[in-house]
């Protein structure tokens, strides 16, 4: 069985790594952004405000 | 790309927070126990006694990491104050370990050896009559306490399951070990040094008539940090790089 | 009982909750009989006591009839009892708070040599778990299941089921305190708990979870809230981080003592990224839930920025994840997993200021209603804390700084500028919220909450500001070298060098716990004799066929 070392760990870090970093920060960015989201955002942020209790 | 499936759905919702978390502990937790190197392979390394472990036991229950850390950090003051630098192989048989997290009190990495038993037990039944600015509180009913050791057997074997590689011998030896490291004129003396090395064989607590949980404290605090020979270590070796 | 169930349908909470209670008693009872050690005999008593008088509770209950909560609108008897159970667990954890910091300040006050519960070592782990888990803990049950219900427009799910996570949680608090005053500990910071307790904790949470999960399943509103997002990662976070961090061997089913799975390095990774996860989801991510929800709500303004709520969300339960080792710098943990901890930390800061600016300017333009509404004012301060930890923390992990730092009582300040002030000061608002209009009653004393802000801010100061500098001269006496070139204090001198800042220390806590207790005043009053409610609020017939 191959033992990684602390170089292997290194490499994958400085490469795949920040490949798929950037690709999550972009998908939740996307999704934040989309426009056709706008709308359901703006009614979401709402909802707080529009539970009269019961 | 329209992710409102995601948030509108809250069984998928579910499945992105469990992705996302357990990334990070996966990718850092996981490589500890195969990254080559992690823990040194280092010689004098050993199982702690029954006596000792006993002791950690009782350190674990009055809760000393609270005030006191067991890790030597690797910078100049620190080594100069308590000793070599902590290694990961030195708490390779800690089922949990006690690095610690606060230094109300010094450092206990290597407090063995480095006090007398006979201080050590006065320094515990009142701290303030050694160590008047001392702000620990006291353990005097560790002394007038008799262990219980009824279960150590089966505290050894629990340590096995978990890695710790005792033997078969230490296991159905370990009350015997346990008399026979507080009393270096017992039978079992000589047989429980072959089982341990350079484990102490004496009476930690002053009082030879009977075995208290002040022996088992004493005698785990006086060989914390004392396996490891560095006269022999060589930090720079590439096996001990990481 | 059986003839009264019966008559109504069958429901799995009905077969569910007695059976674990009678499963927990029969437990309980045969670990008090049979265990060779007292102490695990007095938890079993404890744990079989817990269990039978829930057991009455529930009968008493539900047998042969329907608990009114079940048929309104909104289940609020369970959120009410979180209510008070966190304000019961909040003053006796800030007593033990100060009982400890007096005896850091003055070790033969409580000088009892025999009575190994009274020292530092058992009542530290009883206060760090009383507020964290005891009263952070049932103001994070409560308030969720307040903000699921009114945000999701949905009775909460599971019928009985809410009840039996608020008194099984308790009651899994009950046990780790008496546990610890025993001498059971497993030595894990804030997962000190021994493994019956853990698995006990483990049957409550996935209870939680389904509760929870259930309500944003049968949801009314089309989209979940954010709060709800924030509450869920926590519940489902903490759920692995519990299990995994408490994988451990027990020495045999009738005795307390446990050994951990792990060992050293690796065990050490695995504490601490559990230590710091039950900061950034228990009491990060799931106050974050209550302060999307509160805030908004208290100041009648929606939240500043709903697209940053989104990636506040998704990036900070990303990154916290990866802090842990930062609590492990310097040591024999792998260079290569310290690197990585401290980038994440320092990451972390940017998340983190975003959700403070979006809570903070949810504020823009009614900036004045915290001049005049006290509570409001508790709120919008506690983010401000929120923000100056946050920024904190990044500073503490960078390794220059944490060589400094580390192990000193800088550490402790940080901590408790983030307990204090942050979840603190938003629990104490939501309470404030919450109470009155749980009872339809208005609060008894605004100037009360203006005694207790003042006060309570006053006690956060002389904590933070006597910990900082104590640290910082703890840390710089340790590694402070003479002209000779020897290290210049002993260990002991700065010990004593801490005296003066552990009385200011204790003088902070009292003046904290001091401005809870008019808290509890007031609430007391409010309950008790408040006017009621200005605007009456309609109460809407039982929507039971709706909700089936």
């Amino acid at each position: 069985m191959y033992h990684w070392a602390y170089e292997d760990v290194l490499a994958f870090a400085k490469s795949w790594s920040v490949v798929y970093f950037s690709l999550m920060f972009l998908a939740a960015f996307a999704y934040a952004y989309w426009p056709k989201n706008r709308e359901r955002f703006r009614r979401a942020a709402h909802i707080p405000l529009r539970d009269e209790d019961a | 790309m329209n992710h409102g499936w995601l948030e509108k759905n809250s069984f998928f919702m579910l499945i992105g927070i469990i992705l996302v978390v357990a990334v990070g502990g996966a990718v850092e937790i996981a490589p500890l126990f195969w990254v080559h190197g992690t823990v040194e392979k280092i010689d004098g390394m050993r199982p702690y006694t029954p006596l000792e472990l006993k002791g950690r036991n009782i350190y674990v229950r009055e809760g000393c990491y609270t005030c006191h850390s067991q890790q030597v950090r690797t910078l100049r003051d620190e080594v100069e104050r308590y000793g070599h630098y902590s290694l990961a192989a030195e708490s390779m048989y800690d089922h949990p370990f006690q690095w610690g997290s606060g230094r109300t009190g010094p450092d206990l990495a290597r407090v063995g050896g480095k006090y007398s038993d006979e201080w050590h037990r006065a320094h515990l039944v009142d701290p303030r009559s050694v160590v008047p600015e001392s702000i620990m509180p006291p353990y005097k009913f560790l002394f007038s306490k008799a262990l219980d050791y009824r279960d150590v057997g089966q505290m050894l074997t629990a340590n096995r399951m978990v890695g710790v590689p005792y033997s078969e011998d230490q296991i159905t030896r370990a009350k015997e070990d346990l008399e026979a490291q507080t009393d270096p004129n017992s039978e079992g003396a000589d047989d429980f040094r072959k089982r341990y090395a350079k484990a102490d064989v004496r009476d930690f607590d002053g009082e030879p008539s009977r075995i208290t949980e002040g022996d088992a404290l004493i005698a785990y605090m006086q060989m914390l940090g004392t396996l490891v020979d560095f006269k022999t270590y060589r930090a720079q070796a590439p096996e001990h790089r990481r | 009982m059986q003839a009264d169930v019966a008559q109504t349908p069958w429901r799995f909470d009905h077969f569910f909750i007695p059976l674990v209670l009678f499963l927990g008693f029969a437990a309980a009872l045969f670990e008090a009989a049979r265990s060779p050690e007292a102490p695990m005999v007095a938890q079993g008593w404890i744990f079989a006591i817990c269990m039978g008088l829930t057991g009455i509770w529930y009968m008493w209950m539900y047998a042969g009839r329907t608990p009114a909560d079940e048929t309104r609108t909104y289940a609020d008897g369970v959120v009410k009892a979180g209510v008070i159970a966190a304000m019961f667990w909040g003053i006796a954890g800030m007593l033990v708070g100060v009982i400890i910091a007096l005896q850091l300040s003055f070790p033969n006050l409580f000088y009892l040599p025999n009575e190994a519960w009274t020292n530092f070592g058992r009542l530290r782990p009883l206060h760090t778990s009383a507020v964290i888990f005891a009263f952070g803990g049932n103001v994070l049950i409560a308030t969720s299941f307040y903000v699921v219900q009114r945000t999701c427009r949905a009775h909460l799910f599971g019928g009985s089921l809410p009840w039996f996570v608020m008194w099984g949680y308790n009651t899994f608090i009950i046990l780790a305190g008496t546990g610890y005053l025993l001498g059971i500990s497993q030595s894990r910071e804030y997962a000190e708990p021994e493994w019956y307790a853990d698995i006990w904790l483990t049957i409550v949470w996935v209870c939680y979870l389904a509760v929870f999960l259930g309500t944003l399943i049968k949801r009314k509103e089309p989209h979940i809230y954010v709060a709800n997002w924030f509450y869920l990662a926590f519940i489902i976070t903490i759920a692995i981080l519990h299990v995994v961090n408490n994988l451990a061997m027990p020495i045999s089913l009738l005795q307390s003592k446990s050994y951990s799975l792990f060992s050293g390095v690796q065990d050490a990774l695995t504490q601490w990224w559990y230590g710091h996860n039950a900061v950034g989801f228990f009491l990060t991510a799931g106050f974050l839930g209550i302060m999307y929800y509160f805030i908004p709500k208290r100041a009648e303004r929606p939240v500043y920025s709903y697209r940053l709520s989104i990636i506040h969300f998704w990036s900070l339960i990303f990154i916290y994840i990866w802090a842990g080792p930062h609590h492990l710098l310097y040591t024999a943990l792998p260079e290569w997993a310290q690197t990585l901890g401290m980038t994440f930390s320092i990451i972390l800061w940017m998340p983190s200021w975003g959700g403070m600016i979006n809570g903070l300017m949810t504020l823009s333009g009614a900036w004045d209603k915290l001049r005049t509404d006290p509570v409001l004012r508790m709120l919008v301060v506690s983010v401000a804390f929120y923000g100056m930890s946050t920024f904190e923390g990044p500073v503490m992990s960078i390794k220059a700084v944490n060589a400094l730092s580390h192990y000193t009582n800088w550490t402790i300040g940080h901590v408790h500028s983030g307990a204090l002030g942050w979840v603190g000061y938003v629990s104490f608002g939501a309470i404030y919220c919450l109470v009155p209009w749980l009872w339809k009653k208005q609060l008894y004393s605004n100037a009360l909450v203006e005694w207790h802000f003042w006060i309570s801010t006053l006690g956060i100061v002389l904590y933070i500001t006597s910990m900082w500098v104590a640290g910082i001269m703890q840390g710089l006496m340790w590694r402070a070298y003479n002209d000779f070139g020897f290290l210049e204090y002993a260990f002991i001198e700065v010990v004593e060098a801490m005296h003066p800042y552990y009385i200011i220390r204790a003088v902070g806590g009292l003046l904290y716990l001091g401005g809870a207790l008019l808290m509890v005043f007031n609430l007391w009053k409010t309950v008790r004799s408040g006017a009621p409610a200005a605007a009456p609020i309609a109460v809407v017939p039982a929507v039971a066929a709706e909700a089936a």
